[in-house]
């Protein structure tokens, strides 16, 4: 096993190194380092020597992917893209355009966005689960019935809305919680609530369909019926058999998510205020800073990498058939 | 059941009696409650706090209650007045001549080489406790030979567990001057001040040379002693005073002189920020700022919360104890003769989106609000005189409109090299006077603006010096004055200019081909489609084709710097009450595509660029007013703009939220203001009572939705073999 992690992780270099051509291919088409530094530098009583002078501090002043002026292999190392992707690979991400810490940002965000993150995808796991094994259970009946419309409805209206909708009912009209904010320790509680139960309703629709699916496949198959005709309750032939059964896809979708939710949530944090990864992305593309879009891009691809290795290890855990070689 | 009620019911219920009758939605901490705290919240992150380069006003907003420039406004008095802040009085204009001798105050501008401030402040001012200050019993600095050992526990200023302080000096002010120039620092005023202060643009090579020798030996953010390097231009006098040096007369250089770039920055504070280890913490001077202001950054999660909270070292001042007539009347000289500051915390809270900030407004969590276009209608009613005023629902609430007409300007320009729209021919001249009949700002203003402005006449806006109300400041080419009012002329006579211009019924009468003009505007969502079809209606009363070119706004500003857009929308907002900081903009010397100046427009009228040399540098008075009328006479004949409109704005405040004049150009507004904690605290009670039985409604009717199916699930774990055999029959057997 310890192979094969080893050569997963040879693998992801060279789709590191794509992703972040592509960030910096698609940022640059849009941006120039001239837009950079007049974003930053403001609008009013702006110089060119002012803008020239920001870029040549951040290494902007340089070609983008390929430098005439040098020779050999200065030629690639001598530009925006070397310089930059370079340092980001040894972890160092280097400073934002407005002169911040990049590190020190993102140590300081990761858990405002996990408090969001973990209880909704946790949560969430709990309810959708448990939704579609009694959907599954009675299926074809009512409650199957209007279980699935209910499913339809949620999955057909948009995240934004559940947002301004719960902000609106829970906080506003029912003032039971705030309507948006953070804070440090025990005190994050009273904020969290409102997005966790917004963001489990909100997946509710799409993730209690799917899991459904996968429990109704489980259950026509033979093993369920010799159980049933072994006369094993239902609820045995339910939780001990279907459900461990059907562990492999559920785990597919949900252990590659895991180290996903570091990244937070880009519009819940920022209607709720929370002072997270996924607000801070948003911040940065807003404010055209390269450095902070090229660092979160990273951050997520390497994640995504990891979490799709998790998952791989996870089927050896809950499938003693596969073996990873 | 008993376990439920020990496990569950009773911690929730001792959890809500310890809030003590908090309100649940309360975002605050329950021991701030009825506390001296103004709550407000802002949407964007300051990007810099270091007063020689923060120029935004969300930056500002918080510069300016830190740092202490020179000079500042009068709260209360209108038009805008400088008055002194740290300075004992205000300083006077010398004149001189090439061989320095000193002149008369009233003598041509042409003959002054250069211009002396001596400026004095008053002694035993002190800066707010910082860890730069602190010193050990043998009087060396404890915090400016840093080590990693000694950073390894530092997360945040605070964590410094010794502050000290010190007295203001001039050499403090005149250090900031120098920090204009600093090569690792971006003053946006740089480039300008280069041409007036004496010395400061040959000061900013030298700097450079400096750094980039000291950067091979110490690396390159290592501290540059600006006080080894002397400024001709700024210079300590004595211990409270010191002199800049102007190249000839800017009278306007007094306003700047109550701008946070001129604040004092003590040399101590550079020295320690500049230490390795400190800027990968974030602690740098850009983030926590260090003044003598009536309040201190205590607090600084610019992601989350900024808290400024009381300096305790802040030096007396008192509220003003005279303005406008009507000031008294609204309650503003109440508090006259009272020491500042009033509040002695206040909480920016980040809020970026505006649904939330504007329910936490109503709520009673922030004291103050704008209004947006979404819920104008529920805070803002027209009384029959046209006069707006809050809805029943505000006032109600105790809610109160504050409005006051901003010194900005919103304007649509013409860009003057382009072969259609641009030049000074008479063509060109009449087929822009035609257009700014035919677009009509009052309707603009009514639909898009929520009546939020008033139609410009010219390009200064109201309150400044030049600019002329009634039928005076009409403008002639635009509007007729009928019925004591201005009256924009018919479209038939646009028509009729369009037709001298060359365009009957906007067909070009030379080619017969229909005339198509091209707007350029930055990239709209769908809110603004409705406006841009509006602007395409205006231009079709002319019969004249618009078409609309959206694009980012970096391709925007492109297009702007090379001349290659025909017709934009752009604004100014002024930088002080000068009419020289709007007649600029239509100054040929900052004509953009030549010299990246401020002339978007790219207008240049020899007549009007020799007016502007003569005005700029006149103090106020009839003479200079009867240039800015010419002045605005060529413009409005010339058409280079249309001229748009000067905002309005809305501001609302709740009851306990007193001390408010709105002042748009004067930033440190904060130590005035006085806030009724009780009040607050007793309304935020009476509005946020929790409403329970929704939640106590919905968790019933799920549990009753489920009862059917548990009933239906017993049922088929008792059932036979055969029964269970078909589960869902058996379901559907039972429901019928």
């Amino acid at each position: 096993m310890l192979n094969y992690i080893i050569r997963r992780m040879l693998y992801a270099i060279p789709i590191l190194i794509g992703v972040n051509l592509i960030t910096f291919t698609l940022f640059f088409v849009v941006n120039t380092p001239d837009d950079m530094a007049r974003m930053q530098l403001g609008i009013k009583r702006v110089t060119p020597e002012a803008i020239e002078k920001w870029k040549h501090e951040r290494g902007y002043d340089k070609p983008l992917m390929l430098n005439d002026g040098e020779e050999g292999a200065a030629k690639f190392t001598h530009t925006i893209f070397f310089e930059k992707s370079a340092a980001m690979f040894a972890f160092d991400f280097g400073r934002a355009d407005d002169g911040r810490d990049i590190a020190h940002e993102i140590k300081s965000r990761m858990l405002p966005s996990l408090a969001i993150a973990l209880p909704v995808f946790l949560l969430g796991l709990l309810v959708y689960i448990t939704f579609a094994l009694v959907m599954a259970f009675f299926r074809a009946t009512y409650v199957d019935f209007w279980g699935v419309v209910l499913c339809v409805a949620l999955m057909s209206i948009s995240s934004l809305f559940y947002i301004i909708g719960g902000q609106f009912l829970i906080s506003k009209l029912w003032h039971l919680v705030p309507i948006s904010g953070y804070g440090g320790g025990l005190d994050a509680g009273k904020f969290l609530v409102l997005p966790v139960i917004i963001g489990v309703i909100s997946g509710a629709g799409a993730s209690t369909r799917w899991y459904r699916t996968i429990f109704l496949e489980e259950m026509s198959k033979d093993y369920v019926r010799t159980a049933r005709a072994k006369g094993l309750p239902e609820s045995v032939v339910l939780f001990r058999h279907v459900l461990r059964n059907a562990m492999i896809p559920i785990l597919t979708g949900a252990v590659v998510v895991i180290p996903l939710l570091f990244l937070g949530s880009l519009i819940a944090e920022s209607f709720f205020g929370i002072p997270g990864l996924g607000s801070y992305t948003i911040d940065a593309i807003n404010s055209q800073d390269f450095a902070v879009v090229r660092a979160m891009v990273f951050l997520g691809s390497l994640l995504y990498i990891i979490g799709l290795i998790l998952t791989d290890i996870s089927y050896t855990l809950v499938d003693p058939r596969i073996r990873l070689e | 059941m008993k376990a439920l009620f020990k496990y569950l019911l009773v911690p929730l219920v001792a959890l809500l009696s310890a809030c003590g009758g908090n309100p649940w939605n309360n975002p605050y901490p329950a021991a701030d409650a009825g506390k001296n705290i103004l709550y407000s919240a802002f949407a964007e992150r300051p990007k810099h706090l270091d007063p020689v380069q923060s120029y935004s006003s969300n930056e500002i907003l918080l510069t300016a209650q830190i740092y202490e420039p020179p000079l500042q406004y009068h709260y209360l008095k209108r038009p805008y007045t400088l008055i002194p802040a740290t300075v004992e009085k205000m300083p006077v204009a010398q004149y001189f001549d090439k061989n320095g001798v000193q002149l008369p105050n009233d003598v041509d501008a042409t003959q002054i080489a250069y211009t002396i401030y001596e400026i004095s402040i008053r002694p035993g001012i002190l800066y707010q406790p910082h860890p730069a200050f602190a010193k050990n019993e043998q009087g060396q600095f404890l915090y400016h030979d840093l080590t990693v050992k000694d950073l390894a526990e530092v997360y945040k200023l605070g964590d410094f567990s010794h502050s000290g302080t010190r007295e203001l000096t001039a050499e403090d002010y005149v250090f900031e001057i120098k920090r204009l120039a600093h090569p690792r620092l971006h003053s946006p005023i740089l480039g300008l001040m280069s041409d007036y202060i004496v010395g400061l643009r040959e000061y900013s090579a030298t700097l450079r040379t400096a750094a980039e020798a000291q950067a091979g030996q110490q690396g390159s953010d290592a501290y540059l002693d600006l006080n080894s390097y002397p400024l001709e231009g700024a210079q300590v006098v004595d211990a409270y005073t010191y002199r800049i040096k102007i190249k000839g007369k800017y009278p306007q250089f007094m306003y700047w002189l109550a701008m946070p770039f001129f604040a004092p920055i003590p040399w101590e504070a550079e020295r320690f920020y500049t230490q390795k280890g400190l800027a990968e913490k974030n602690i740098t001077l850009d983030w926590y700022p260090v003044g003598t202001g009536p309040y201190m950054l205590t607090e600084n999660d610019p992601n989350r919360v900024m808290i400024l909270e009381k300096n305790p070292n802040f030096h007396g001042e008192t509220y003003p104890s005279e303005g406008m007539p009507r000031d008294e009347r609204a309650g503003l000289l109440a508090d006259a003769g009272k020491p500042l500051p009033f509040i002695d915390q206040v909480i920016f809270s980040r809020d970026k989106e505006s649904i939330p900030r504007w329910n936490k407004f109503l709520q009673g969590y922030y004291d103050a609000s704008g209004i947006g276009s979404d819920s104008f209608d529920q805070a803002v009613q027209l009384t029959g005189q046209g006069e707006a005023t809050v809805t029943e629902a505000m006032k109600a609430q105790g809610i109160r409109l504050e409005t006051e007409v901003a010194t900005s300007t919103y304007y649509m320009g013409f860009n003057m090299l382009d072969p259609v729209v641009g030049g000074l021919s008479n063509s060109a001249r009449k087929l822009r006077q035609a257009i700014s009949i035919a677009v009509d700002y009052e309707e603009y203003v009514s639909i898009f603006a929520n009546g939020r402005g008033i139609p410009a006449q010219g390009p200064i806006a109201p309150g400044i010096f030049g600019h002329r109300d009634g039928r005076e400041g009409v403008n002639p080419v635009v509007y007729d004055w009928l019925h004591e009012r201005p009256q924009r002329k018919p479209i038939a006579a646009a028509k009729a200019l369009l037709a001298e211009a060359g365009y009957p019924n906007g067909m070009d009468a030379k080619t017969g081909a229909p005339l198509v003009l091209y707007f350029d505007v930055t990239s709209r969502g769908a809110d603004d489609k409705s406006s841009l079809d509006w602007m395409r209606k205006q231009f079709q009363k002319l019969n004249i084709q618009l078409v609309v070119r959206s694009t980012d706004y970096n391709r925007f500003q492109d297009k702007i710097r090379k001349g290659n857009a025909q017709i934009f929308e752009w604004g100014w907002n002024a930088d002080y009450p000068d009419p020289e900081n709007f007649l600029i903009l239509l100054s040929g010397a900052e004509r953009k595509v030549d010299n990246d100046g401020q002339n978007s427009a790219n207008y240049d009228n020899p007549e009007y660029n020799r007016l502007f040399e003569q005005m700029k540098n006149m103090e106020n008075s009839p003479k200079r007013q009867q240039i800015i009328d010419h002045m605005i006479g060529i413009l409005r004949h010339d058409a280079p703009w249309l001229w748009g409109y000067h905002p309005k704005d809305y501001g609302l405040y709740h009851a306990w939220y007193s001390n408010v004049k709105p002042n748009k150009l004067s930033n440190n507004n904060i130590k005035y203001y006085r806030i009724d904690g009780s009040l607050r605290e007793q309304k935020r009670r009476e509005w946020n009572e929790p409403v329970l039985w929704p939640a106590v409604l919905g968790t019933l009717a799920l549990v009753a939705s489920l009862f059917p199916a548990v009933i239906a699930y017993r049922r088929r774990e008792r059932g036979t073999g055969t029964r269970q055999a078909s589960p869902a029959a058996q379901v559907g057997t039972d429901n019928a």
